[in-house]
C-alpha cells in the first residue's frame, strides 16, 4: 500500500512524441526503448493483484450488500442494506428501528486502543531510532537486525511467549513474588492486550523513522549547535521536522493494523473487551452473520481510506513526501 | 614528554589570556585510524589570532587545519591545550555557548526553513524579540545582497546564493570570530573570485575576526591579512602573504605556496659572505645566511618569476631551453642546466622580439636576494 504525495509521472500525450519525430519517437511507440518492457510484461503482477487484493475486496463488498440466510453461515444472493442498518440500529420488540450505540462503542474502544498503541510506539521509537541512527555504521546494521528479529518468528508463537511471561506462574509473577510483592493479575487484562499490541507494532514504527533519520545530514545538527541551540532544541527544531515523513509512515503502519488487530486482544486480553477485529471474526464464526461482518469490514476500509486521503491532503499542503514502506 | 627548553619559550596561558584576540595554546588532538594507528591531527599548536584580522589557515588535506577550526567552534574536543577568546577560556564551553559562528563547507542550511528563517535561527536561540529578529534578518539579507529572496527555500537557490545565506546566518549573531571552513570549495572559479571579493568586503565592513580554512594557496594569498601554513598537525609558518611567499621558512612552505625550484648546491665561505655556484655557473654571493649541510651543500629556493632570460639580472647559470608553454599571461619555460637539474622560469609579457625556442642556449639570471637559502631538513 502506498500513499504517494508526488504525482506519478504521467505519460506524455501521443501527439507530443509525434511532434518530436525521428526514430526515437517511433521506437518508443513500438515499445522497444532500451530498459523498458511492453505493457504485457506486467500481466503477472496484474493477475496477482486482481486475485489476491481486488478479488477478496470485491467479494467482501458484495457480501455486505446481501441477505443473511435463515440459519447457518453464508449469504443469500439478494440485495439488502440490512447489514449496514444493523450497525447503528436495532429492531425493538415492536419492530421499530431504534438507535443502538453498541457497535459504535466497539469502534470507539478500538480507536482508543489503536491510538494508545500508536502514541506509545511513537514515544518509544523516536529516541530509539535517533540513537541507532547516530551510532557507527556497523553497529547501526546490527541494531537494525535486532529490531527486525521478531519478524523471524510467527506472531502467534510470539504472543504465546507473552502468555508465558505474564501468566500467573510466569516470569514476571515469580519475580514479584520473590521480591515479596505477591502475584499480580497480568494476563487476560485489557492492559495485557494493549501491551501485546505495542510489542507487535513497535518495529513498524522504528523502521520508517530510522530510515528517515539515517538519511539525515547530521552536519545540520552541528550547524544548529553552532548557532546556539541546545540538544533539545536541535531535536525539536531540526531533527524532528526532517524526520516527519518517517514519523507519518510509522504512524500509519502502526495505526491501521492496530485498529483491526485480533490476535493480541483475544490471546492476551482474554477477549474481555470487544474490538472491531474480534467483532468481525465473531460474525464469520459463532454469530454466523456474514453480511454484517462484511459490512463492518467495509466501514473500517472506508474510514481508513478517508484517513489516508487526509494524510495525502496534508502531505500536498506541506510538501512532505510520505511513503508507506519499510 | 621530556621537559625540553622549547617549553619555556612558550608563553604561559595566564600571560596570553590577558591579551586580546583568539589565543590557542598547546592544542593537541589525536584520532585513531581504522587501521589502529594514531594520527596527530593537532600537535601542540600555538597560535595568536588578532582581533579584526582576516586569518587564513592553509595546508593540504589532513594537516589539521579543519580540526583546529572545529575545536574553536566547539564541534571537536581537544585532547589537551587551551583556547582563549580575549581573557575568557572557551575550550571548556559547549558549542552553543561560544561567541563564534561557523560557515560550513557544505553550507548546512536547514532545508525545511526559508532563507529568512535560516538567518533568524541563531537570533531566536538568543531569545531576541521577534521585531528585532526581523530587522536583523533584513539587514543581513541586504549585507549579502539577497534582498527579496528571504521567502525562498535553500533548494531554490544557486550555489553562490546558498553560500551567501550561510554567511548571513553566521554573521547575524554578530560573533566575535567567524570561522569559515573551505566555504568556496564547491563554487566554480569565476564565482569563487567574486565571493573572495565579497568576503574581503564583509570582513572590512563588519570588523569581525575571520578565521578562514583553505587548501588553495592562491585564495590564501589573496584573502589573508596573515596566513598560517599547516603541515602535519602544526603551523609550519605564520606570517603575512608576502612573508610566507617571499621568505618561506622551510621546503614544505616554499613548495606548497607558489611554484618553486629547489637547487642543492655546494657552498663555500669567501670572507664574510657565502658563495654558491649553480651547475658550474658564475659564483653568486648569497645575501642571507645559508645553513650548510654535512656534505657542504645548501638548498636554495627559487621562484620561476624571479628568474630572467633577457640579461636584466646578473647571470647565475647557462642551459638549454627544454620546454616552452604559452599561458597567455606568461610563458612557462623549463631550462635544463649542464648538471641535469631543470629550472622553471616564468617570462612575463611583452613576448615580442624574444628569441625563445626549444633547444636554444639561454642564460638564466637572478638577483642574488632571490636565491633563498632554506633550513636544512631533518631526515
Amino acid at each position: 500500500m502506498s500513499v504517494a504525495a508526488a504525482q506519478p509521472d504521467t505519460a506524455p500525450p501521443a501527439g507530443s512524441t509525434a511532434a518530436v519525430g525521428g526514430t526515437a519517437a517511433r521506437a518508443r511507440r513500438r515499445g522497444s526503448t532500451p530498459g523498458r518492457l511492453p505493457w504485457y510484461a506486467s500481466l503477472p503482477a496484474l493477475v496477482i493483484a486482481a486475485l489476491f487484493t481486488l478479488g477478496p475486496l470485491a467479494v467482501v463488498i458484495a457480501f455486505s450488500f446481501m441477505t443473511r440466510p435463515a440459519s447457518g453461515g453464508g449469504v443469500v444472493y439478494e440485495f439488502s442494506t440490512d447489514a449496514y442498518r444493523s450497525f447503528l440500529f436495532t429492531k425493538n420488540f415492536v419492530g421499530d428501528l431504534v438507535f443502538n450505540p453498541t457497535y459504535l462503542k466497539v469502534f470507539w474502544t478500538s480507536l482508543e486502543q489503536a491510538t494508545i498503541t500508536t502514541l506509545v510506539c511513537l514515544v518509544l521509537s523516536f529516541p530509539l531510532a535517533l540513537w541507532i541512527a547516530t551510532r557507527p555504521p556497523r553497529l547501526q546494521t546490527l541494531l537494525m537486525l535486532a529490531v527486525t528479529i521478531p519478524f523471524w518468528t510467527n506472531l502467534l508463537v510470539r504472543t504465546y511467549a507473552w502468555i508465558l511471561v505474564l501468566a500467573k506462574d510466569g516470569v514476571v509473577n515469580r519475580l514479584s513474588t520473590a521480591l515479596g510483592l505477591g502475584p499480580l493479575e497480568l494476563l487476560y487484562t485489557p492492559m495485557a492486550g494493549q501491551l501485546g499490541l505495542i510489542y507487535t507494532f513497535l518495529p513498524f514504527m522504528v523502521l520508517p523513522i530510522y530510515s528517515s533519520l539515517a538519511g539525515f545530514d547530521f552536519r545540520l545538527a552541528e550547524a544548529a549547535y553552532d548557532l546556539g541551540a541546545r540538544k533539545a532544541t536541535v531535536v525539536r527544531r531540526i531533527i524532528w521536522p526532517l524526520a516527519r515523513p518517517g514519523v507519518v509512515s510509522g504512524v500509519l503502519l502502526v495505526f491501521i493494523p492496530a485498529l483491526g488487530s485480533y490476535v493480541q486482544p483475544v490471546l492476551l486480553g482474554g477477549g474481555k473487551v470487544l474490538l472491531i477485529g474480534n467483532l468481525i471474526a465473531a460474525q464469520f464464526g459463532d454469530s454466523r452473520n456474514w453480511p454484517f461482518g462484511a459490512a463492518l469490514s467495509v466501514i473500517i476500509l472506508v474510514l481508513l481510506a478517508l484517513a489516508l486521503l487526509g494524510v495525502r491532503w496534508w502531505s500536498k499542503r506541506t510538501g512532505t513526501t510520505v511513503s508507506l514502506s519499510l | 614528554m621530556v621537559e625540553a627548553p622549547v617549553v619555556s619559550e612558550r608563553r604561559s596561558p595566564e600571560v596570553v589570556a590577558r591579551e586580546n584576540g583568539l589565543t590557542i595554546t598547546a592544542a593537541t588532538k589525536t584520532f585513531a585510524t581504522p587501521e589502529g594507528t594514531e594520527v596527530h591531527a593537532l600537535d601542540h599548536v600555538d597560535l595568536q589570532i588578532r582581533d579584526g584580522e582576516f586569518f587564513v589557515m592553509l595546508g593540504p588535506s589532513g594537516c589539521g587545519k579543519t580540526t583546529l577550526l572545529r575545536s574553536i567552534a566547539g564541534l571537536e574536543t581537544l585532547d589537551s591545550g587551551e583556547i582563549y577568546l580575549g581573557r575568557d577560556r572557551i575550550d571548556d564551553r559547549p558549542a552553543h555557548a561560544r561567541p563564534v559562528n561557523t560557515v560550513f563547507q557544505s553550507y548546512a542550511l536547514f532545508p525545511h526553513l526559508t532563507v529568512a528563517q535560516n538567518i533568524a535561527f541563531g537570533l531566536q536561540m538568543d531569545k531576541l524579540p521577534a521585531a528585532q529578529v526581523a530587522e536583523r534578518v533584513a539587514q543581513m539579507l541586504t549585507l549579502v545582497r539577497l534582498d527579496g529572496l528571504g521567502g525562498r527555500r535553500p533548494a531554490q537557490l544557486s550555489g553562490g546564493q546558498q553560500q551567501r545565506v550561510a554567511l548571513a546566518r553566521a554573521l547575524a549573531k554578530q560573533p566575535r570570530v567567524l570561522l569559515l571552513d573551505e566555504p568556496l570549495a564547491a563554487l566554480d572559479l569565476k564565482l569563487r573570485r567574486g565571493m573572495q571579493d565579497e568576503l574581503r568586503r564583509l570582513q572590512r565592513t563588519t570588523g569581525i575576526t575571520f578565521v578562514f580554512v583553505t587548501h588553495d594557496q592562491e585564495e590564501a594569498l589573496s584573502l589573508g591579512d596573515r596566513i598560517a601554513v599547516f603541515s602535519d598537525g602544526r603551523p609550519a609558518q605564520v606570517g603575512t602573504p608576502e612573508e610566507v611567499y617571499e621568505r618561506p621558512v622551510n621546503r614544505f612552505v616554499a613548495d606548497f605556496i607558489g611554484d618553486t625550484t629547489f637547487l642543492t648546491v655546494p657552498v663555500r665561505t669567501d670572507g664574510d659572505a657565502q658563495v654558491v655556484q649553480v651547475a658550474g655557473g658564475p659564483a653568486v654571493r648569497l645575501t642571507a645566511p645559508a645553513p650548510v649541510a654535512a656534505d657542504g651543500t645548501t638548498t636554495l629556493a627559487v621562484r620561476p618569476e624571479r628568474l630572467v632570460l633577457d640579461g636584466s639580472a646578473p647571470p647565475i647559470a647557462t642551459g638549454t631551453l627544454a620546454e616552452l608553454v604559452y599561458m597567455g599571461t606568461d610563458l612557462r619555460i623549463r631550462v635544463a642546466l649542464a648538471d641535469g637539474t631543470s629550472l622553471a622560469v616564468r617570462v612575463s609579457p611583452p613576448f615580442e622580439g624574444l628569441a625563445l625556442r626549444p633547444g636554444a642556449t639561454v642564460t638564466v639570471g637572478a638577483a642574488p636576494e632571490h636565491l633563498r637559502p632554506l633550513a636544512v631538513e631533518q631526515a
